[in-house]
């Protein structure tokens, strides 16, 4: 019989700018200076602690990975096997490097994709493998604003061994959050970020339930049935403007309607109205439409944002005229419960918006369910 | 931190024996009775005859056939396999009392054991002047008007709460209006759970840097809309809210109730009243709090009081005291209706009653010194050891009985998880601790609470095989993954613990995902 497969890649150089103040390592010249100011490769040693949890697979899986410091080096130090794919990178390792090895491990039917980096590895890894293999990151970047990141290298280890333990049905796959952050406009003192995409990742609910503790509140079916609740409630003649995310995602669905998962859609009368606007298009709508409209959004990845990132088109004039009041909040109980500290950000680009945004709101986090956030400018 | 302190040299007993059900021999007997006499054959005929037909069972029941003795070894075997609820256990928020045997034998007294609850009460007016008697000492220690004990558990308490709310507001025409619960995350997770069950919107504040929410986000939570809220103080982090006063006025001026869960009373016991903060409705936990059994040792009772313009819509009957007598008051056209049979779990009532009389208002305020005492040593020691944060770390004032800690460092640097740990601890032969209610605000977290009963000693011990649990975790590691090495039962695979198709609760569920049988 085959065995199972699962594809290990490491970006050894992720993680080298954090220490020496640059916001991340893509690109030759800044990896350069990186070097340049002492960094030195953090990824391995961290990746090295989640591999080490992956002894227990040796005899029933088999491990796929980069030949050299890409993931072999480190999976042979802990004392497994390994089946080398794509290129020796030698010293330099690339991007392409990273999207090569995706590319064959998918072709050989790997299960799982564990990764050792950051937001940039996480977005080289979705954009060849997309949504069709579960991917998992061991936290080792400088920048994690994606939400496909264990929340340690051990986390990730006991959930890639569980992922292929006999019985390992229980595991779940929940959507998250994949983003882009544009590194060359962070340097020069602008953040810009998209939300690049979703990908598959598996969801371990906690081992052992608590003695006095019920069952823990499933995000994903408060969500779903939240987006019910919205769905059904849409007044005739109102404009409705969806944001970017599988949380609004599935305020469409329960319409039959599309969802630009990455864009913001305008619905009416429970029919689309237009898709993927822009801000000029926004702007064009609401200045047609009735008011009041309503935008309803989701938080963006693992750090609270509701405005600024993945959602720009979103921009301080399309939210002024929209109004506070009208705008609606969604996000998983779990999700508001894991931000630390538990804020919700804003940053829009404009100050003053920031402010305007900022302060005590709701969110709601199920049918009849809210939580009152903190949103901080 | 080095330790002096001898550990236990524990060691569980494993006999490893199949379920009961497994362990009949056919034909064996417990007992064997001898053949009626003739004659009393003859009067009585055939005894199965009284059992109407309708009632009779068609097979007989498949139980295993076995000796009485065998009966008594098998669960003599399994009452050893266990820690027996009398070692060390500072299981936080429960606060875990001694339950005095005195109590125990009162309980088991004909007056109470064999009260009927429909018998004419004129016959048991010792046992409503028992009721009577501590709705009056729980008025004094809450500034309440009227407390009932029909609730059975804090759960069945806090659901009593927003019944009350429920019927209150629409006594008053404005439960459309009002359809919203303010709780905080902190808040046990039964607060909202009920909210919801009586049909209110639940609002969840979330904890700031001090540990417990801010003002603002209380304002911003309050409206026309809101109902009521509902608090712990303090909550299980063990922090005081020092602002609670002002939450019950803000609440007040949005038109809502307030009330206020005492689950955990006991670092503040005669210390503060529900009433004087301004609640409009408490609640304490008599299996808890006051010396009642709890953790399988007994049912439970939270007792819910209230203030007189709430009483009406209590659920009923109300024991009240009748010039030289007890009587229940069945006239209540406002009552919410029951939540529970008749006049709750009496034999608590007893129990809490008999501990409050053997305690006196100067011992229970001495227990409460000594608990909050007992959990500020005991929070001083495990600041020593590695791999141990206290929540919220920004709050420098005091904990109360109990404090919120986590092993989020521990589990970073050793791999070693919060769960490893507890299992662990079962190897010293100390009860695994107390982690946290849902969600968990602390990464890895724990809650001890020592109370009034552990002794200096017990509580060195507690200490010692933390501190020994945390000096493995960083050179042994796989010790503590792999515990228990010494209970009577070894470490179990986690991922199918909640798993419906493979747990059973019976042994014909267990037939069934187990072995494939068809339902016996």
């Amino acid at each position: 019989m085959q065995k199972r497969r699962l594809g290990v890649i490491v970006n050894p150089i992720a993680g080298m700018g954090g220490r020496v103040g640059l916001t991340g390592t893509v690109g030759r010249e800044t990896l350069a200076r990186a070097r340049a100011l002492g960094a030195a490769p953090v990824a391995p040693a961290r990746a090295a602690r989640a591999f080490a949890l992956l002894r227990p697979l040796a005899e029933t899986v088999e491990l796929l990975a980069p030949p050299g410091t890409m993931g072999a080096e480190l999976l042979r130090a802990v004392g497994l096997a390994v089946r080398e794919v794509g290129r020796d990178p030698a010293a330099d390792t690339s991007p392409e490097h990273t999207r090569e090895a995706a590319e064959w491990m998918q072709r050989l039917g790997a299960e799982l994709l564990l990764f050792a980096g950051g937001d940039g590895t996480a977005r080289d890894i979705l954009g060849v493998i997309g949504g069709r293999v579960p991917m998992l990151g061991i936290p080792t970047g400088v920048k994690m604003h994606s939400a496909v990141f264990a929340a340690s290298p051990d986390a990730a280890g006991e959930v890639a061994c569980a992922w292929f333990a006999p019985g390992g049905a229980r595991i779940g796959l929940r959507e998250a959050e994949v983003m882009d952050l544009d590194e060359e406009a962070i340097r020069a003192g602008r953040v810009s970020a998209r939300l690049f995409g979703h990908a598959q990742v598996p969801h371990l609910p906690r081992l052992v339930q608590n003695a006095k503790a019920g069952p823990r509140p499933d995000d994903e079916a408060e969500i779903a049935a939240l987006a019910g609740r919205l769905a059904a409630g849409m007044a005739p003649g109102r404009l409705y403007l969806l944001g970017p995310g599988t949380s609004t995602r599935r305020i469409a669905e329960r319409l039959t309607l599309p969802k630009t998962l990455l864009g913001v859609d305008a619905i009416l009368d429970r029919r689309l109205l237009a898709a993927d606007l822009n801000e000029n298009a926004l702007l064009a709508l609401l200045d047609e439409a009735p008011r009041p409209v309503t935008l309803i959004v989701g938080v963006t990845g693992g750090q609270g944002f509701l405005f600024g990132r993945g959602n720009q088109q979103l921009s301080p004039p399309v939210l002024r005229r929209i109004g506070r009041e009208n705008i609606i909040v969604m996000a998983g109980a779990g999700k508001l419960g894991a931000l630390d500290p538990p804020w919700l950000r804003a940053d829009t680009g404009d100050p003053e918006t920031d402010r305007w945004l900022s302060g005590y709101r709701r969110v709601e986090t199920g049918p009849d369910r809210s939580m009152i956030m903190r949103l901080v400018a | 931190m080095t330790s002096n302190i001898k550990l236990p040299n524990y060691h569980g007993a494993r006999w490893d024996e199949p379920v009961v059900m497994e362990m009949g021999v056919p034909g064996r007997r417990g007992a064997v009775f001898p053949a009626p006499a003739p004659a009393v054959a003859a009067a009585v005929g055939d005894a199965a005859s009284l059992v109407p037909a309708s009632m009779r069972r068609q097979d007989r029941p498949a139980l295993p056939e076995m000796t009485e003795p065998d009966v008594l070894r098998h669960y003599l075997h399994l009452s050893q396999m266990v820690l027996g609820m009398m070692g060390i256990s500072l299981f936080g928020t429960c606060t875990m009392k001694y339950n005095p045997r005195l109590n125990e034998w009162l309980q088991m007294r004909p007056e109470l054991a064999e009260l009927h609850p429909l018998q004419d009460e004129s016959t048991m007016q010792g046992m409503l002047e028992i009721v009577h008697g501590l709705d009056l000492i729980l008025r004094e220690l809450s500034g309440m008007d009227q407390f009932v004990f029909q609730a059975a558990g804090g759960a069945d308490a806090a659901y009593t709460q927003t019944c009350v709310t429920r019927g209150y507001f629409a006594a008053r025409g404005e439960l459309e209006q009002r359809n919203e619960i303010i709780t905080t995350i902190q808040a046990h997770p039964c607060n909202p759970a009920t909210a919801a069950t009586a049909g209110f919107k639940v609002i969840t504040l979330p904890l700031e840097e001090n540990g417990y929410p801010s003002i603002e986000a209380l304002k911003a939570a309050l409206s026309p809309r809101t109902a009521a809220l509902m608090t712990n103080n303090p909550d299980d982090m063990g922090i005081y809210n020092p602002q609670i006063r002002e939450w019950v006025r803000l609440v007040h001026e949005a038109g809502g109730l307030a009330f206020y869960d005492h689950a955990n009373f006991n670092g503040v016991m005669s210390k503060i009243r529900a009433r004087d903060l301004g609640f409009d409705a408490c609640m304490f936990m008599l299996h808890k709090t006051f010396g009642g059994a709890k953790g399988g040792g007994g049912p439970a009772t939270g007792a819910y009081g209230c203030t007189a313009a709430l009483a009406p819509f209590l659920p009923g009957p109300v024991v009240v005291k009748d010039g030289a007598g007890y009587r229940l008051d069945r006239n209540r056209p406002q009552s919410v209706g029951k939540v529970r049979e008749f006049l709750g779990n009496l034999q608590v009532v007893l129990k809490a009653y008999s501990w409050c009389r053997a305690m006196g208002a100067e011992g229970i305020a001495e227990a409460s010194d000594l608990s909050v005492l007992a959990n500020n040593y005991m929070d001083k020691k495990l600041g020593q050891i590695r791999g141990l944060v206290r929540s919220h770390p920004k709050n420098t004032a005091h904990r109360m009985e109990m404090t919120r800690w986590g092993m989020g460092p521990l589990k970073e640097e050793t791999g070693v998880n919060i769960f490893d740990v507890q299992n662990r601890m079962t190897d010293f032969g100390v009860d695994a601790f107390w982690l946290s209610h849902d969600p968990w605000v602390v990464p890895e977290p724990f809650t001890p609470e020592a109370g009034e009963l552990w002794s200096k000693e017990d509580i060195d011990t507690w200490i010692a095989v933390i501190q020994r649990i945390s000096d493995e975790a960083y050179s042994t590691p796989e010790l503590v993954k792999n515990a228990p090495h010494k209970a009577a039962i070894a470490k179990l695979a986690p991922e199918n613990l909640d798993d419906p198709a493979v747990w059973a609760t019976t042994w014909r569920a267990y037939q069934r995902k187990r072995k494939g049988k068809a339902a016996a």
